[in-house]
C-alpha cells in the first residue's frame, strides 16, 4: 500500500482579480522507502499541491476544491487543523528551498530543534537535548555540542540545510516532503546533501517527496518522477522511462531544454581582444578588519570571437572579475588591456567614450531593468548618449534590436513589470547590443529562469554572439549550462584562477583537484 | 558587544556636551535678565545681586566656572527662588515626573504592544481595523487635547475621577497618566503591528508551523522576539516624547514635576534652572536613548555577534 | 507607412508603476476620504478671507460667550467672536506652518540624504555623523528654548521645526539612495556610459519618490502637531494671530463653563490629522507593492 496517496487533488487561489486554479484534480503517489520527485517550472503548481496536504496553505485565499490525500489509512484533506498538527513534524516533516531563511535567526540551533521532540512526544528538554545533539552528528555536523548553542548565521548555506534536515528528521516520520531542497545551494554542496538526503532515506526508512525544477538533479535520486505544468499532472512514470520514451510534448521540452552537448570546437587562430594581468580586486571594509580578496592575482586573455565561460562557486571571485574587466568595481592592482587600450587606465571622460565597446548582461531581469522606464526608453537610452542614431532613426534602430531579441514590437510601450522573466532578459540583452559592443560580459543571464526559458535564451545568445562576431565572458555556476556554450572555460575558487583551457580539455581531462570535484558533483549522469 | 557599547557611549558625551554648551549660550544671548520683570530694583542692590550670580563676569569666565560647576554635580543657585538651589527644586520634581512617565509608558506598553499584536493575527479585518482605528485616534488627538477632554468628560461631566494633584487624592494620578500615555499607547500599537506582519510573512515562521506547532505557539516562541526589536528600539525616542509630554500634561493637571518648573522658569528667564533643568533632562535622554539602541542591537544575533569580533 | 511602422505606432501602453498606485489608492475608501477632507480643508483655508461668515477682528462684548446657534454655527467666545471664523484663519495658520515647514525639511533633507547616499565613503560618513549628532539632541527642550529666548517669530517657528523634521528625511532619503545605488539597473546604466549626475537624475530619483511622498504626508500632522503643542505652551503664534493650538489652550482654560469652545477647534485639529494620516497610511500601502517580480 503506498505511504501516500493523492487523487485527483484540486487547489484554487480566491483573490479580488478572480479566482486562479493552482492545481488541477493531481494525483501522484510515494511507495514507503521511496523517493517519489515532482518535476515542474514556475507556476506548476508542484509546492502549493503539498502545502495544501499539510494545510499549511493560507485558507483565504487558498482553498482546497476536491480530492484525496490518504496517508497512513486517513484522508489528509478531510482532518481538522488540530489533527493536522499532530502529524506535521511528527509522521510527516518538511523541509524548504532557502536555508538562509527557514530557520528563526533570534532563536539557538538547539532551542530550534528540539521543539518537535518536545512537543509531540513530550520529551523533556534534557533528554531532547542529546537527541538533537547526536542527530547533527548522523547529518555531518562537525561540532554538535557547539552547534547546539550556536545561531544560524554562524553557519553556511549548506550546514543550516543539514540542520533543517535534522530538524525534520528528529521525530522519525515517515514521510518526508523535500521543496526545492537544494535549489539555493552551490553544486558540490547539493551533491553532499542530495546524498545525504538518499543515504538517511534508506537508513532510516522513509518515503520521500522531492519537489524540484531540475530534472537532472531528480534523475539520480528518484524512483518515480511526476511531471507538472500549469497545475495538471503532464506524465509520471519511472525515471528510466522518462528520460529514454517522454510521452506528451510538455515533458519532451522539458527534457530537451537540458543543456546537453559539448560546443564543438572552432579551428581558429587564438587572437586575444583583452589582456588581463596579475588582477587584484580586493574589498577593504571601513572598520579594518581583514580585505575581501574577491580576485586575486589573475591573468587571463580572452580571445576575439569566443565564448569564455568562467565558473565558480560563490564566493568564488567570478562575478567581480567580470565587473572588474567592465570598469564596474574599482580595481586594487594589475593591467587590463583591451586591444590597444589600457582599460584599467581610463578614467572620467574617456571612460566612458569607451564603454560603449563593451558592456553587460545581468543576472536578475527585474533588477536590471528600471521599472520606471518603457522598453522604448530603455533601449533608446544608450542609443541617444552615445550618438548612434539621430532622433529620426531611433524608432528604426528600436524597431531592430526588438528584432533581434526576439521582442514582439506591440509592447514596445510597457513597463518591465508587465513581461515574464524570460522577456525582460530579451529586453536587457537587447539594451546590451544597442551600442553595437565588441565584448559583453554574461553574468549568470539564465540562472534566473526557468529551464524552458532558459533554453531560449541560451540559443538567443549563442545565434548572436555568432551574427555580430561578438567576444562574450560567460560567468555561471552551472557547468552544464557552461558547456553547451563556451569555447574555453576558466575555473575560479576562491579568488583565483584554478585551471583554464579548451571545453573538451576541461571536461575530459581536468587537471586540478578542484575542477575534478565540481565536475563530480554534476547531477544528471543519466541524463546527458 | 562590548566594543559596540563603549563606541555608542563615546559618540554620546559629544552630544551633551553640545547641549550644555549651547543651551547655556542660547539662554544668555537672550534679551533681558533675570532682574528686569521684577519691579524696579535699586542700583546697588542690582550689583550685588549680579555679583552673588557671576553677571558680572565675561560670558566665557561664566562658561567655564559654571563647566566646573557641573563637574562637582551642582547646577547651580536659582535665580527665582533664592535661597533654593536648582539641584533642590529639580530633585523635588524629579520623582513625581518620573512616577508619572512610568505608568504613562507601562500604559503604552501593556496596552500598544496587546493591540498591535492582535491585530497584526489576522490583517484587513475587525481584529485589524478597531484596535488600529483606535490608535489613530490617539495619534491624532494631541494630549493637550485629549487632557482636557478626559477633564471635561470624567472629571467635571461625571465626576468620577480627580482633576488636579498628584498623590493628594486617590485616583488623580490616572488621568494625568492616560493622558500621558495614550499617544504612545498608539504610536507602539503601530510599531508592534507592522514589526510582527513582517516576521509573520518570514520562511521561518512557516517551518514553525510545519514542524506542528499550535499558532499561538507560533506566534510567542517565534514571531514576538523578532517583531518587538522596533519597539525596543523606539523607547528611546519616547522616552524623549514623554519628558516633552510631561510639560503639557503637569500643567494641565497641575502636577509639581520638573516638566512645569522647565515650562515656568523658561518664562521667568531663570537662567540656571532653566540651563540646570536642560542638561540634567538631555543627559537623560541622550542617556535613555543609548541603552534603548544597545539592548535593540543585543537583541539582535547578528548584531551581537559581528559587534564581538569574529564576524559570520 | 508600412505595416511594420504602423504596429509600433500603435502599440499599446503599458500601465506605469504610479498607475498602478494610483489605481490601487483609488480603492482605498480610508485614504480617499482622508484626501477628499484635506482637500476640502485646503480651500476653505486659501478662500477663507472671501468666505468666512464675520470678519476676523469682530467682537461683539454684549454678547459673550454663546453656545452655538442660528447666527454663530460654532458659538462666540467671551469677546463675542464667531468661533467659526476664528478656527477658519486659525485653519490658515496651522496648515500653513505644517506646509511651508514640511516643505524646508523636504528641501533641504532630500538634497542631504541624496548627495550622502548616492556618493558614499567618506562624504557620507562626515554628513550622516552630522545628522546622528543633531538627532540625539533633545529637540523639544531646544525649540521651547528657542522660543522662549528669541520670542515668538512664526519665522523661526518654519525654521525650527523644519530644522527637527529634516532629519529624518535625510535619513529616510540615503537609506533609499543607498539600497537604490546597489540595484543592478543602477550598475546598468553606468555601464551604458551615464554621467553619476544623469543617473541620479534618471534612474535614482524617480525610484526614490516612493517613500519620500509618504514620509512627507506623514510629517505634515507632526509639524502641526508641534506647532499647537508649542502655541498651547504660549510659545508657538501670539495674539492677534491664532491657530488651532491656541484655539485649543483657550478652550481648554474656560472648559467648564464653554465646552463648544474646546470641542470645535479639537475637532477642527483632529479631523485634519486623520485625513493626513490615513492618506499618508494609503499612499504607503499603494506606493509600496514594486509590480510583481515573477
Amino acid at each position: 500500500m503506498a505511504l501516500l496517496d493523492v487523487k485527483n487533488l484540486s487547489v484554487s487561489f480566491v483573490t479580488r482579480n478572480g479566482t486562479n486554479k493552482a492545481v488541477d484534480s493531481v494525483s501522484f503517489s510515494v511507495e514507503p522507502r521511496q523517493i517519489t520527485a515532482i518535476i515542474g517550472e514556475s507556476g506548476s503548481g508542484k509546492s502549493v499541491s503539498c502545502y495544501a496536504m499539510l494545510g499549511l496553505v493560507p485558507s483565504p485565499p487558498g482553498r482546497i476544491d476536491g480530492g484525496t490525500a490518504h496517508f497512513q489509512g486517513q484522508d489528509l484533506l478531510a482532518l481538522s487543523e488540530a489533527e493536522l498538527r499532530a502529524i506535521r513534524g511528527r509522521d510527516i516533516a518538511m523541509i524548504f528551498q532557502d536555508p538562509m531563511t527557514c530557520l528563526n535567526p533570534f532563536m539557538r540551533i538547539g532551542d530550534q530543534l528540539i521543539e518537535p521532540l518536545t512537543l509531540h512526544k513530550g520529551l523533556a528538554k534534557g533528554p531532547a537535548r542529546l537527541q538533537a545533539q547526536s542527530l547533527l552528528d548522523e547529518v555531518g555536523i562537525r561540532d554538535p555540542q557547539a552547534a547546539m548553542t550556536a545561531f544560524p548565521h554562524e553557519f553556511s548555506g549548506g550546514m543550516r540545510q543539514r540542520v533543517m534536515i535534522a530538524m525534520a528528521l528528529i521525530n522519525e516520520p515517515k514521510l518526508l516532503i523535500a521543496d526545492e531542497p537544494t535549489t539555493a545551494l552551490d553544486v558540490t554542496i547539493q551533491a553532499q546533501i542530495l546524498k545525504l538526503i538518499a543515504e538517511l532515506q534508506t537508513k532510516r526508512d522513509i518515503g520521500v517527496l522531492f519537489i524540484s525544477h531540475d530534472l537532472a538533479v531528480v534523475s539520480d535520486i528518484a524512483d518515480q518522477i511526476v511531471v507538472m505544468e500549469k497545475g495538471k499532472v503532464v506524465e509520471s512514470g519511472q525515471p528510466q522511462a522518462i528520460f529514454e520514451n517522454p510521452q506528451q510534448p510538455y515533458t519532451q521540452k522539458l527534457l530537451a531544454a537540458i543543456p546537453s552537448g559539448q560546443k564543438p570546437a572552432d579551428a581558429v587562430a587564438p587572437d586575444p581582444l583583452i589582456h588581463i594581468e596579475n588582477l587584484r580586486t580586493w574589498f577593504t571594509p571601513t572598520d579594518g578588519a581583514e580585505p575581501i580578496k574577491a580576485v586575486d592575482d589573475v591573468s587571463l586573455e580572452i580571445h576575439r570571437g569566443e565564448v569564455l565561460g568562467l565558473v565558480g562557486e560563490s564566493g568564488s571571485g567570478k562575478s567581480t572579475l567580470g565587473r572588474s574587466i567592465l570598469r564596474l568595481v574599482p580595481i586594487t592592482d594589475g593591467k587590463i588591456t583591451f586591444e590597444d587600450t589600457e582599460l584599467s587606465a581610463l578614467e572620467g571622460r574617456s571612460l566612458k567614450q569607451f564603454r560603449h565597446r563593451m558592456q553587460m548582461i545581468f543576472q536578475d531581469p527585474y533588477a536590471s531593468l528600471n521599472p520606471r522606464m518603457t522598453v522604448y526608453d530603455t533601449l533608446a537610452e544608450p542609443l541617444l548618449l552615445h550618438g548612434l542614431v539621430t532622433k529620426a532613426g531611433l524608432d528604426q534602430a528600436i524597431r531592430e534590436l526588438m528584432d533581434n531579441v526576439g521582442l514582439a514590437r506591440a509592447f514596445v510601450r510597457k513597463y518591465p513589470h508587465e513581461f515574464s522573466g524570460g522577456q525582460r532578459q530579451r529586453i536587457a540583452i537587447g539594451r546590451a547590443l544597442a551600442t553595437r559592443p565588441e565584448f559583453i560580459v554574461a553574468d549568470e543571464p539564465v540562472s534566473a529562469l526557468d529551464v524552458t526559458i532558459q533554453a531560449q535564451i541560451l540559443d538567443l545568445l549563442a545565434d548572436l554572439t555568432k551574427e555580430y562576431g561578438l567576444t562574450m565572458l560567460f560567468i555561471s555556476h552551472d557547468l552544464a549550462v557552461i558547456r553547451q556554450i563556451a569555447d574555453r572555460i576558466a575555473v575560479m575558487y576562491h579568488g583565483k584562477l584554478v585551471e583554464e583551457g579548451s571545453t573538451a580539455q576541461v571536461f575530459e581531462t581536468p587537471r586540478e583537484h578542484y575542477t575534478r570535484s565540481l565536475l563530480a558533483a554534476i547531477p544528471g549522469a543519466n541524463v546527458a | 558587544m562590548l566594543r559596540f557599547m563603549l563606541i555608542r557611549i563615546l559618540q554620546a558625551l559629544p552630544v551633551i556636551f553640545v547641549v550644555i554648551t549651547a543651551t547655556f549660550f542660547l539662554v544668555r544671548s537672550a534679551p533681558g535678565g533675570p532682574f528686569d520683570q521684577e519691579k524696579v530694583v535699586i542700583p546697588e542692590v542690582k550689583k550685588a545681586l549680579e555679583a552673588q550670580y557671576r553677571l558680572d563676569l565675561p560670558l566665557h569666565e561664566q562658561y567655564f566656572a559654571y563647566l566646573g560647576d557641573l563637574a562637582q554635580g551642582d547646577l547651580g543657585p536659582s535665580f527665582k527662588y533664592p535661597g533654593r538651589s536648582v539641584n533642590e527644586i529639580l530633585f523635588s520634581g524629579l520623582p513625581v515626573t518620573a512616577e508619572l512617565g512610568l505608568y504613562a509608558l507601562m500604559i503604552a506598553l501593556v496596552i500598544g504592544v496587546s493591540a498591535g499584536v492582535f491585530a497584526s493575527l489576522k490583517p484587513n479585518t475587525a481584529q485589524d481595523y478597531v484596535p488600529m482605528s483606535l490608535a489613530m485616534i490617539g495619534i491624532c488627538m494631541p494630549s493637550f487635547l485629549l487632557g482636557p477632554l478626559l477633564v471635561l468628560v470624567f472629571g467635571i461631566w461625571l465626576d468620577w475621577l480627580p482633576i488636579t494633584g498628584w498623590g493628594d487624592i486617590p485616583g488623580d494620578k490616572i488621568l494625568p497618566a492616560v493622558t500621558l500615555g495614550s499617544a504612545y499607547a498608539a504610536y507602539i500599537a503601530r510599531l508592534s503591528r507592522a514589526g510582527m506582519l513582517e516576521i509573520l510573512s518570514q520562511d521561518y515562521i512557516r517551518t514553525a508551523r510545519a514542524k506542528g506547532l499550535p499558532e499561538w505557539r507560533v506566534v510567542t516562541q517565534h514571531a514576538l522576539r523578532g517583531g518587538l526589536i522596533p519597539v525596543i528600539a523606539f523607547l528611546g525616542p519616547a522616552f524623549a516624547g514623554l519628558l516633552a509630554g510631561s510639560f503639557v500634561v503637569e500643567t494641565i493637571f497641575q502636577i509639581p514635576g520638573l516638566g512645569r518648573f522647565y515650562v515656568q522658569a523658561a518664562f521667568n528667564r531663570d537662567y540656571t534652572m532653566i540651563l540646570g533643568t536642560t542638561v540634567f533632562l538631555s543627559s537623560l535622554i541622550v542617556f535613555f536613548n543609548l541603552v534603548s539602541d544597545i539592548v535593540a542591537a543585543w537583541l539582535n544575533p547578528r548584531l551581537r555577534h559581528q559587534f564581538q569580533g569574529g564576524g559570520s | 507607412m508600412t505595416t511594420e511602422a504602423l504596429i509600433f505606432e500603435a502599440a499599446e501602453e503599458g500601465s506605469s508603476l504610479w498607475h498602478d498606485a494610483w489605481l490601487r489608492l483609488k480603492k482605498n475608501k480610508l485614504a480617499l476620504f482622508g484626501g477628499g477632507v484635506l482637500l476640502f480643508m485646503i480651500i476653505v483655508a486659501l478662500l477663507t478671507p472671501w468666505i468666512a461668515p464675520y470678519s476676523y477682528e469682530a467682537q461683539n462684548l454684549d454678547l459673550g460667550a454663546t453656545p452655538p446657534s442660528a447666527e454663530h454655527w460654532l458659538g462666540t467666545d467671551i469677546f463675542g467672536r464667531d468661533v467659526l471664523t476664528q478656527i477658519m484663519f486659525g485653519g490658515r495658520i496651522s496648515l500653513a506652518v505644517g506646509f511651508i515647514a514640511t516643505a524646508v525639511a523636504l528641501l533641504i533633507g532630500v538634497t542631504w540624504g541624496a548627495i550622502a547616499g548616492y556618493v558614499g565613503g567618506r562624504v557620507d560618513a562626515v554628513m550622516m555623523r552630522l545628522v546622528d549628532i543633531l538627532y540625539a539632541l533633545p529637540f523639544m527642550i531646544f525649540i521651547v528654548l528657542l522660543m522662549v529666548v528669541f520670542g515668538r517669530n512664526i519665522l523661526l517657528l518654519f525654521l525650527a521645526i523644519g530644522a527637527v523634521e529634516w532629519l529624518t528625511m535625510a535619513r529616510i532619503m540615503r537609506s533609499q539612495v543607498q539600497s537604490l545605488r546597489q540595484q543592478e539597473f543602477v550598475e546598468a546604466a553606468v555601464s551604458v556610459g551615464l554621467s553619476p549626475a544623469a543617473i541620479i537624475r534618471k534612474h535614482v530619483v524617480p525610484n526614490a519618490l516612493g517613500p519620500i511622498i509618504v514620509y512627507t504626508t506623514l510629517t505634515i500632522p507632526s509639524v502641526m502637531l508641534l506647532e499647537a503643542f508649542l502655541s498651547f505652551l504660549g510659545l508657538g503664534i501670539q495674539p492677534p494671530a491664532t491657530s488651532w493650538g491656541l484655539l485649543i489652550s483657550y478652550g481648554a482654560e474656560t472648559m467648564e463653563e464653554y465646552p463648544w469652545l474646546l470641542i470645535f477647534p479639537g475637532c477642527a485639529l483632529t479631523l485634519t490629522l486623520f485625513s493626513l494620516n490615513f492618506l499618508g497610511d494609503g499612499l504607503r500601502d499603494a506606493l509600496d507593492v514594486r509590480g510583481s517580480k515573477d
